[in-house]
């Protein structure tokens, strides 16, 4: 049955060799976990580590739109932010609704369903002084139809967004330009508190899951790292098998030659659009993962510095190999996180501490242009002569 | 009836005031060879841009094939796809890619998005990109990464693209700049075998090279037609000794 993928599978080492490490990483922290193991990964940090799988998948994404078809989009953060506003909606919903239920459970009068839909309402709407459901609550009540918004919310902001820019040819550092404005718009929209999703307080409380109130933070946090890990997985196997396709050719050819595509008689525009769509996809999916994690969503979180970050992952690990988009998304954002979290020791250089919190992203600077200019294909080039003829 | 293949009517074309393209007019007939020449600056990239659907022109119409399709609005997408295949002055392969996987990106199929991504290689198409492979000489040279190809076997990979994209008319750009004299009539040999099942229109300053071509002969002089004939019939004339040959 799995005739085909299995002659993929040996055809790109590669591949394997990325599952499996994925796989042995994975069973890994669940020995260590607090939960089903050991106990020497702290519940804190299988969290970091989840969210950093999330963030290896949209790098993903990132290196399939950008090292393989040449559009550098700025704003793929903003899709991974819908995802995560779209499942935060069904969580923090249906958490709030049973608590209020919980809290008129005793009440003398039961309460009619437009009373609960008015205590949920004003529960969650408060900090922004309403109590009304904004229209885009609709589905709110319902996990699979938000489910399916993860996917198609950012999908058709990415199809129209792409459509207009696409057709009209607009291409190169004007494209990275109009993708930071779109996800700088998006942000500005969602601070003001009558966007509908509660302005810049944002959803929060995403971590506590409706009905399993019981369930310790410890084991919720591993369901999510199996998710997390599983999604990575088959992302980097779907992506794969795109880049290893004959579409993975056309669009390396977009990357390198546009007019010559389209010459040859593809419809560049359409490529340009489905990649760009499918990523936005992935970076969704991936989104809807993180928050969960993270436990909180705000607008500040798609601001345009966060795509920009993220170019500069697949940059450090290196474009056009997925494994370096993933060893570049890891090591980035692990190091950031240690720096910034005050683990790291100041120096002391007597007349001046460089306190990391602050020098950290000067240190990431320089290493963004060391890269550039001294190993162009990154963290990930370092790989390349282990996996020879299995990529470009 | 096989008339004319592509109709070219009365078009016009101006970049900021300078006319590049002034009430031209001309026909390729189906299976014909015809060279363009022209000083710098005559027209010639234009006037293949306007075919190739890259420029618009201002006033005029081309008309292609048996059904008579005005290629105005057209992309370039779907002008290459009704059968118009070019060649750019600079050789354009994909450098990243094999020379096999050049061809078979080249090769007619269905171009969208999903059959593209189903595809799945085949006999047949294995077959036509080794023959194709033979008849540019680079049989031994599939896997190589087409970045790593001298730069007349660039030019014939090119070429190659241009005949796995079976079209009906050639539109070609200077193929025999910068090539050596063995690569130049190896050049010659594919254009008229491909002109025998297609038609072929070559853009070329080289008079030899056209020489050995042995086809009717178009002079291109500030956007329009200045003579037309064999080759030995408009050196003779006096217009084009002005313009062209003289200086």
């Amino acid at each position: 049955m799995n005739g085909p993928l299995t002659k993929f599978l040996l055809n790109h080492p590669s591949v394997l060799a990325f599952l499996s490490a994925l796989a042995l990483f994975t069973v890994f922290v669940t020995i260590g976990s607090e939960a089903f193991g050991y106990g020497f990964v702290s519940t804190s940090f299988v969290k970091t580590l989840g969210k950093t799988l999330c963030f290896c998948l949209i790098a993903i994404a990132m290196d399939l739109v950008w090292g393989y078809c040449g559009i550098l989009s700025l704003g793929h953060f903003a899709f991974f932010g819908l995802g995560g506003y779209m499942i935060g909606m069904w969580l923090m919903y249906e958490r709030t609704r049973l608590i209020v239920v919980e809290a008129t459970q005793n009440a003398q009068i039961p309460m009619t369903n437009q009373e609960i839909q008015d205590a949920i309402g004003t529960q969650i709407f408060g900090v922004v002084g309403g109590s009304e459901f904004p229209a885009i609550w609709i589905f709110s009540h319902s996990l699979w139809i938000q489910l399916a918004l993860v996917v198609l919310v950012p999908g058709l902001l990415a199809l129209v967004f792409g459509w207009l820019a696409f057709r009209s040819r607009v291409t190169g550092v004007y494209l990275s330009i109009l993708t930071q404005a779109m996800t700088l718009a998006l942000a500005l929209y969602l601070f003001q508190n009558d966007s509908g999703l509660r302005g810049n307080n944002g959803l929060s409380g995403l971590q506590n899951l409706p009905n399993l109130e019981e369930t310790p933070q410890s084991v919720i946090s591993m369901w999510f790292f199996w998710a997390s890990a599983l999604a990575l997985g088959l992302g980097y196997l779907i992506v794969k098998l795109i880049v290893e396709s004959k579409l993975g050719n056309v669009i390396r050819g977009i990357r390198d030659d546009e007019a010559r595509v389209r010459f040859l008689g593809y419809n560049v525009e359409i490529y340009k659009l489905f990649v760009f769509t499918l990523t936005a996809v992935i970076a969704a999916i991936a989104g809807a993962l993180y928050y969960p994690q993270a436990g909180i969503i705000n607008p500040a979180e798609i601001a345009p510095i966060a795509s920009i970050y993220l170019a500069v992952w697949v940059a450090i690990g290196g474009r056009g190999r997925l494994y370096g988009a993933v060893i570049g998304a890891a090591v980035v954002s692990l190091l950031s996180s240690w720096f910034t979290g005050g683990q790291a020791p100041d120096i002391s250089l007597g007349f001046y501490t460089v306190k990391w919190v602050d020098w950290w992203l000067v240190l990431l600077g320089i290493s963004f242009v060391a890269v550039t200019l001294y190993a162009p294909k990154g963290i990930g080039g370092l790989f390349d002569k282990f996996s020879k003829g299995d990529n470009q | 009836m096989s008339g004319a293949l592509l109709e070219v009517n009365g078009i016009s074309v101006s970049f900021d005031g300078f006319k590049a393209i002034n009430n031209l007019s001309f026909n390729i007939n189906t299976g014909e060879l015809r060279a363009i020449i022209g000083p710098n600056g005559a027209g010639k990239t234009t006037f293949m841009d306007i075919i190739t659907g890259k420029t618009r022109p201002d006033l005029g119409d081309v008309i292609w094939g048996d059904e008579n399709v005005s290629l105005i609005r057209k992309s370039e997408s779907d002008i290459a796809r009704m059968g118009i295949g070019r060649k750019f002055q600079k050789p354009t392969v994909f450098e990243d890619q094999s020379v096999a996987d050049n061809l078979t990106m080249a090769l007619k199929n269905k171009r969208g998005p999903w059959s593209v991504l189903l595809y799945k290689s085949n006999t047949s198409d294995q077959a036509k990109v080794n023959q194709i492979a033979a008849d540019i000489g680079l049989s031994d040279h599939l896997d190589i990464r087409a970045g790593d190809l001298s730069h007349g076997q660039k030019q014939w990979l090119e070429i190659g693209m241009l005949l796995a994209q079976e079209p009906r008319l050639l539109l070609v750009d200077e193929p025999a700049a910068g090539m050596t004299v063995d690569e130049r009539n190896h050049t010659v040999a594919l254009l008229r075998e491909a002109a025998k099942t297609r038609a072929v229109v070559v853009v070329e300053h080289d008079m030899e090279f056209i020489r050995n071509l042995d086809c009717k002969v178009t002079v291109l002089h500030e956007g329009s037609v200045l003579a037309e004939g064999n080759l030995d019939h408009v050196v003779k004339d006096q217009n084009v000794i002005d313009v062209y040959l003289g200086r």
